[in-house]
């Protein structure tokens, strides 16, 4: 009862505050004059032009030298000094489909079962959550939302971060399965040790025969009675759906990558603490890394202390195609700034745009209309007044989504004006 | 007394005992059968004592002591005369800790899971808590236990002290020989030792659920047990305080699982006038000078890890280095505490079996201990701190007969025990004239002939062919021989042979696989063929030859380094350097003089003694800072790290007793990644499980220094309070422990400080049967002022509450701490004086923080809060400038201002400010050299100076790295090479330790 009067009260709580409506479609032409872009694919141009029409990008050019006929846009927006930067994008996050981590009631991530690749995580997705304008508002644009908690998750799907519902917000659906590969190692924190994980092998026979099952049945012509879960496996074998497979080992991650090959499929790893050891096997098998977070702890103890900081451009050095993720929800919105980090540890700035942009379409298979400012892609940019890796100058100011201009009010920035003003007021 | 007077007394009692009538109070079934036991030992080496040799010498026993030993004593008429010529006699060993013949604790009923027990459940007039268990006699529970006896004299024991160990106070510990006879005659002494430990064992009772909780709880028995007998008996019978009363006199040992909990008993026993004897854990060389400082002895254990299996390199990374170093160095563990003098003794405990004893005392001696020392350690020093060196421990005249008989110096390579003497009886376990069988044999079975080979314990083998060898079965006793073995390794059926044991040459008759009867013989070839160890050995024995070879056995054996601590990025010798001088530096000084641009800091002895420009002074090291940015270090308001075994004492609404400061870790690498990070202070607090948590610790990182070393000098106490839904245990279904609201929080302090005055005002009467309570007393520290609060909290009303209770109360609240909806009464903050301690911008995880705002600490900061951003993660404290800047970004405070927010303010709001948060002549030198603005995403703290010493350095620990590297190869390499040689091997496996948060509240006591 009392469980149940609390989420009462929340919910309650929170329809109070106001939420800003989603952005109408983009009405007439809008150009962006003068400020730095940050192409995606590396470049960068200084003092640049960049205008847009029904949500597309027309141009994207240096703007020295050209005379702008102001008149034939709707809008004019002189960004000099300021940077411009595509929609980073957040993969692998559960946002929309956790509000208060610690409250259950609020979670829909976790489905019960081991094997649950019919599971869809755009259905639960929550374009209301009170986190996603907080997450918006420092230039995450766009999100791959995935379930999670079993060893076949789920499946993941492309969202962009203005919507009403769910159906306005897929941008790419069912993309993708998650996989959780067996761990070859099991910590007890009350001995303190590391040691092998004895059911290992089981494990990983588990999901070897599952694939095996579930490849000869999408092979299967005279079927006599449909399998939801195999059904949804169809796309991993004909190339329509990637594979994610979550593990941070090396080991485990040329296993899985061997493993996955007998399927015809190449997994996109998840995680991938340990993935600078085997950069090269990564870069011939053409495997991409979803990398895990940059601002955690190293591995062991006789680990780099920096490890985690250098792992990007580890992997940029040896020629992998890689991408920023955190798997977090709230803490999101911090993506950009875990990028930054990896800057001052030698990550050259562009690839870390890029890490955050392009290489993530890429690996989420949506880089022909999103990822970079490239014409004919998405107008989905943002415009920052400093630098958007580093928090020390970074302030969106205007965001697009496929050419809407999207609110960038949040939440957290009504209830800092509510009490701005009480204290103003008693002065 | 005098010598002479204790000479003759013991004299008088040595002859009256021979000749009193042996009494005993059982009746006997036949005639009277007691015998004298009278022996005479001749022509032996006897040890009388560890360090007193006597060759060729006679021991006389009778009745079960020793009456003489010498040379040239006259063999007394009706002595049973046993020749030992070539032959051994030691006093036999003691071993002080030992679980043998008390019968294992039974673990008590757990409450339901996650429900709290509060009392003792311990039915009769005991103590509260269940893990004290001073009243339990070991010798009352004593039985005697013949396997287990045989299988310490077999490594030649013949006292143990044995107790059982379960619980933190475990009552006494007995003195027992080793024999088979009745309890009666095998209990040497009742009482001789109080055992203790950091382990709650089998008690089901909650408390204490984190180390720091154990040693509060020590700490109140000692004053309980004080209490009680002066006046307290009054009040109750309790007959556990009354027990605790009675052994306290007695020798108490310590139970420790590593030498940093070694430390933290002796400190604790200090406290109370006690010198405990420590049981070790085996890597107290890893400690060695603050443990020899504690004055404690030691009982110490002979377990020498195994090497890893490292053959797979992936698996080899779970292995750390401080493993691996502490498997090539655990060996000269004995050595190391011999060497710097610390008195120990040895146990047998932890061996998987008793025979590995010797193999390993013996690895100890290769390793450095010298065999007096190993001799005394295992007779005269156990015997001495139990206060019975009259009785064992030593062959002289009067003491017991304990002792064995060895082939050899019994520290030799191929020593064995012939017998075992306990009180006088002996148990035999190689017969004296048991025939040495070791060499090679050319066995005839029929018109077969094998070679047969015999090793030094008489296993025996016949080869095949030179790859394959077969397992011979064999049984010898006086002078008969039985073999069976196949011929072939396919055959399953056996050659079964019998016969008689001759010199050189062994025959007799058997039957073939057929099941025919043959005749069979062995004669003698010669010795065995020697291993490639054994030649090299041997060599290095060898006197003038192979000088250059010798070299290189000795370069083979090169041990690596102790480390401090002892683990990867450990230093071998700290830095002692604390005088230098920056040049041309960006200066971010916190005070009035601000941002100050091409700077020079002199530091000298550990302090900045001058700001200014072009200072040229010489003194200490230069290093050029052009281009970078000099702040003073980061100090983090809350923080878990370095938290040994618990960050909660979980179990009841206030454990004001319990502090972190009991269990600071020396040893956590994240002191060392924070000082990457530019952090030099931290305070430990504890979690927020409990509205009125446990004292903190106030910390410099002091990477390398023992934990006492790391505490900030001269800081004042901190206590932790904690709100919301941690302490109503809101995540929990069964929660049972009030309160489970906020309304009932508030309550739990009203109550307490109500208490406290009450408390405070009973103790200034200083009235007899007063009882001291460790947590009423911090709490009237608070009332006091001398111990400060900080608060974790989160939403308003529970803030404001707290303010209410504290000003009524007439106490302060110092931090509000995490404070995500300060922002929304920062006025009511301010004009309380409290400050605010928070998260740059962590929200939603949990209920109470949905209003939490990135802006809370801009908001805070303009109402005038003494606002600060802390981490409570081991990970963020990494780059708390990146949180500080945070501020600058939702609500734009300027980038000076939000540089306090880690430095200065954090420095004020610990009241440590007047020594560390700015850069200013007098203060600390704990100094950050930056690339870049420190605010800057893109800034690496580049040097770490805590009192000067440059503790981190971002171009040494590039070579640092280096050795790691280096030094992980060497012992893989010789971890390998050992498993080559035969040398046993377990899995790889890692240690991890915990990164803790606020709200980690799993019980740590149970073992």
């Amino acid at each position: 009862m009392k469980f149940l009067n609390i989420i009462l009260f929340m919910c309650l709580a929170w329809s109070l505050t106001a939420q800003a409506a989603p952005a109408p479609p983009q009405k007439g032409k809008i150009a962006i004059l003068g400020a730095t872009a940050h192409v995606g694919n590396g470049k960068v141009i200084a003092n640049s032009l960049i205008t847009f029409e029904n949500g597309k990008l027309l141009a994207v050019e240096d703007a020295t030298g050209i005379r702008l006929d102001r008149n034939s846009f709707t809008k004019v927006i002189d960004a000099n000094g300021k940077h411009i930067y595509p929609g980073f994008i957040a993969p692998n996050t559960s946002l929309g489909l956790v509000e208060v981590e610690a409250v259950r009631a609020t979670r829909d991530d976790r489905e019960i079962g081991n094997m649950n690749p019919h599971i869809r995580a755009i259905i639960a997705y929550n374009t209301d959550s009170k986190v996603t304008p907080t997450i918006r508002s420092n230039g995450m644009l766009m999100a791959q939302i995935i379930p999670s908690g079993g060893r076949i998750d789920g499946q993941s799907s492309v969202v962009q971060l203005d919507a009403w519902n769910w159906e306005d917000a897929a941008y790419k659906m069912d993309e993708g399965i998650y996989v959780s590969y067996p761990s070859m190692v099991s910590w007890s924190w009350r001995t303190r040790t590391i040691s092998k994980n004895k059911n290992y092998g089981k494990q990983l026979q588990e999901v070897e025969d599952y694939f095996t099952e579930a490849h000869a049945y999408s092979k299967n012509k005279k079927l006599s009675s449909k399998n939801l879960k195999f059904e949804a496996m169809r796309g991993l074998f004909d190339g329509s759906k990637n594979l994610y497979v979550k593990t941070n080992a090396a080991k485990s991650i040329m296993e899985a990558v061997l493993l996955f090959k007998k399927f015809n499929i190449t997994p996109v790893i998840v995680g991938g603490g340990e993935s600078w050891m085997i950069a090269d096997f990564l870069k011939s098998n053409n495997v991409p890394v979803m990398l895990s977070k940059v601002h955690d702890l190293p591995d062991h103890e006789d680990s780099d202390i920096d490890q985690p900081f250098k792992t990007p451009r580890m992997l940029q050095e040896a020629g992998v195609l890689w991408c920023f993720q955190m798997n977090e929800v709230a803490q999101s919105r911090n993506l950009p700034f875990q990028a930054g980090h990896a800057v001052g540890f030698g990550l050259d700035k562009e690839d870390a745009v890029s890490g955050l942009t392009l290489n993530t379409a890429k690996i989420l298979g949506i880089d022909k209309t999103a990822g970079s400012l490239e014409v004919g892609k998405d107008a989905t940019l943002f415009i920052s007044s400093g630098d958007a890796l580093d928090m020390r100058t970074n302030h969106v100011e205007t965001a697009f989504i496929q050419g809407r201009e999207v609110s960038l009010k949040t939440k957290q920035k009504d209830l800092y004006e509510k009490f701005k003003s009480k204290y103003e007021n008693q002065k | 007394m005098s010598k002479t007077k204790l000479l003759f007394l013991t004299l008088v009692l040595t002859f009256l005992g021979q000749n009193l009538l042996a009494q005993v109070t059982f009746q006997r079934n036949g005639v009277y059968d007691e015998r004298e036991g009278f022996y005479a030992f001749t022509n032996a080496t006897i040890f009388k004592s560890y360090n007193e040799k006597v060759e060729n010498a006679t021991m006389i026993i009778k009745d079960g002591r020793v009456q003489t030993i010498g040379q040239k004593i006259p063999i007394p008429a009706g002595a049973v005369v046993v020749d030992l010529k070539g032959k051994f006699i030691y006093p036999s060993f003691i071993d002080l800790y030992s679980s043998y013949g008390l019968p294992e604790a039974k673990r008590a009923e757990r409450s339901f899971r996650r429900t709290q027990q509060f009392n003792s459940k311990k039915e009769g007039a005991y103590g509260w808590n269940q893990a004290l268990k001073p009243e339990f006699r070991a010798h009352e529970n004593f039985t005697t236990d013949e396997k287990a006896a045989k299988g310490y004299r077999g490594a030649g024991f013949g006292t143990v002290m044995t107790h059982q160990a379960d619980g933190i106070s475990r009552g006494t510990a007995t003195l027992v020989v080793l024999g088979e006879d009745r309890e009666h005659q095998m209990i040497l002494k009742e009482k001789t030792a109080h055992m203790l430990s950091f382990k709650k064992g089998t008690s089901p009772q909650s408390y204490p659920g984190s180390l720091m909780g154990g040693i509060a709880l020590l700490r109140q028995t000692y004053m309980d047990a004080n209490w009680y007998k002066n006046g307290g008996k009054n009040e109750e019978l309790n007959l556990s305080l009354e027990a605790w009363n009675e052994i306290n006199s007695l020798p108490a040992v310590f139970d420790i699982r590593g030498k940093l909990e070694g430390l933290r008993a002796a400190k604790l026993g200090k406290e109370f006038g006690k010198t405990y004897i420590l049981k070790g854990n085996g890597d107290e060389y890893q400690r060695l000078n603050e443990l020899k400082a504690t004055g404690c002895s030691m009982i110490l254990p002979v377990k020498f890890p195994d090497a890893f299996d490292v053959e797979d390199p992936y698996d080899a990374m779970l292995v750390s280095l401080a493993q691996m170093k502490h498997w090539e160095l655990a060996p000269t563990n004995l050595s190391r505490i011999a060497n710097a003098g610390i008195e120990f003794t040895l146990t047998t405990d932890g061996l998987d079996k008793k025979s590995e004893f010797l193999k390993s005392v013996k690895k100890a001696i290769k390793h450095g201990l010298s065999e007096e020392a190993a001799l005394k350690a295992l007779t005269h020093t156990p015997a001495k701190m139990m206060g019975m060196s009259n009785q064992i421990g030593s062959l002289k005249s009067g003491n017991l007969a304990n002792f064995i008989i060895t082939s050899e110096n019994v520290f030799g390579e191929k020593a064995k025990i012939h017998h075992n003497w306990v009180k006088g009886k002996p148990f035999v376990l190689k017969k004296l004239d048991e025939a040495d069988l070791e060499g090679n044999y050319s066995l005839k079975v029929g018109n077969q002939t094998f070679k047969l080979m015999v090793d030094d314990n008489n296993k025996m083998k016949v080869e095949e062919n030179d790859s394959t060898k077969i397992d011979v079965k064999s049984s010898i006793s006086n002078g008969l021989i039985t073999l069976t073995f196949s011929p072939t390794k396919k055959e399953t059926n056996l050659f079964r042979l019998s016969g008689t044991i001759g010199k050189k040459e062994w025959s007799g008759n058997g039957t073939l696989i057929d099941g025919t009867w043959t005749s069979w013989s062995a004669k003698y070839e010669g010795a065995p063929e020697k291993k490639d160890g054994d030649k090299k050995a041997d060599k290095k024995k060898g006197k003038g030859k192979g000088k250059g070879k010798k070299d290189k056995v000795a370069s083979d054996d090169k041990l690596g380094d102790v480390i401090y601590p002892f683990m990867a990025h450990g230093y071998k010798e700290r830095p002692t350097e604390n005088n230098y001088l920056i040049k041309n530096a960006t200066v971010w000084t916190n005070e009035k003089s601000g941002i100050l641009e091409n700077t020079d800091v002199l530091v000298r002895n550990g302090k900045v003694v001058e700001i200014g420009k072009n200072i040229n002074k010489d003194v200490g090291t230069r290093i050029d800072g052009t281009g970078m940015h000099l702040t003073c270090g980061v100090i983090d308001e809350h923080s878990h790290i370095a938290i040994s075994r618990g960050v909660n004492e979980c179990t009841e609404v206030s454990t004001a007793e319990v502090s972190i400061a009991d269990v600071v870790d020396s040893e956590d690498i994240d002191i060392y990644r924070q000082l990457a990070g530019g952090v030099t202070t931290s305070q430990l607090l504890h979690g927020s499980c409990n509205p009125i948590g446990g004292q903190s610790a106030i910390i410099k990182l002091r990477w390398g220094f023992s934990p006492e070393e790391m505490k900030f000098e001269g800081a004042p106490g901190f206590i932790k309070f904690a709100l919301g839904e941690n302490v109503k245990k809101s995540r929990s279904s069964t929660n049972n422990r009030f309160p489970d609201t906020r309304m009932g929080v508030e309550q739990v302090y009203r109550d307490y400080f109500t208490r406290a005055k009450e408390y405070k005002i009973a103790s200034q009467r200083k009235e007899a049967g007063f009882r001291r309570d460790l947590d009423l007393e911090t709490v009237v520290q608070i009332l006091d002022g001398e111990r400060h609060i900080s608060c974790h909290s989160y939403v308003q009303s529970e803030i404001n509450m707290l303010m209410h209770v504290a000003d009524e109360m007439d106490f302060k609240v110092n931090t509000f701490t995490h404070i995500l909806e300060g922002y929304k009464v920062a006025d009511k903050m301010a004009k309380h004086g409290a400050g605010g301690s928070t998260f740059s911008d962590w929200w939603a995880y949990k209920y109470e923080v949905v209003d939490a705002i990135p802006y809370n600490a801009a908001l805070m900061h303009e109402q005038g809060v003494t606002t600060a951003i802390n981490s409570d993660d081991a990970e963020m404290a990494r780059r708390l400038n990146q949180e500080a800047a945070k501020a600058v970004m939702y609500g734009g405070v300027s980038e000076e201002d939000a540089w306090k927010f880690v430095t200065l303010n954090p420095a004020k709001l610990l009241h440590i400010d007047h020594k560390v948060g700015s850069i200013k002549e007098g203060k600390d030198a704990d100094l950050v050299l930056w690339n870049d603005n420190p605010l800057s995403v893109y800034a690496r703290a580049e040097m770490t100076f805590v009192d000067g010493l440059k503790l981190f350095d971002r171009k040494l620990d590039v070579e640092i790295r280096k050795e790691i590297a280096a030094e992980r190869n060497r012992l893989i390499q010789k971890m390998l090479a050992d498993k080559k040689g035969g040398g046993k091997t377990r899995p790889a496996r890692g240690k991890k330790s915990r990164h803790y948060h606020c709200d980690d509240s799993e019980d740590e006591m149970i073992d």
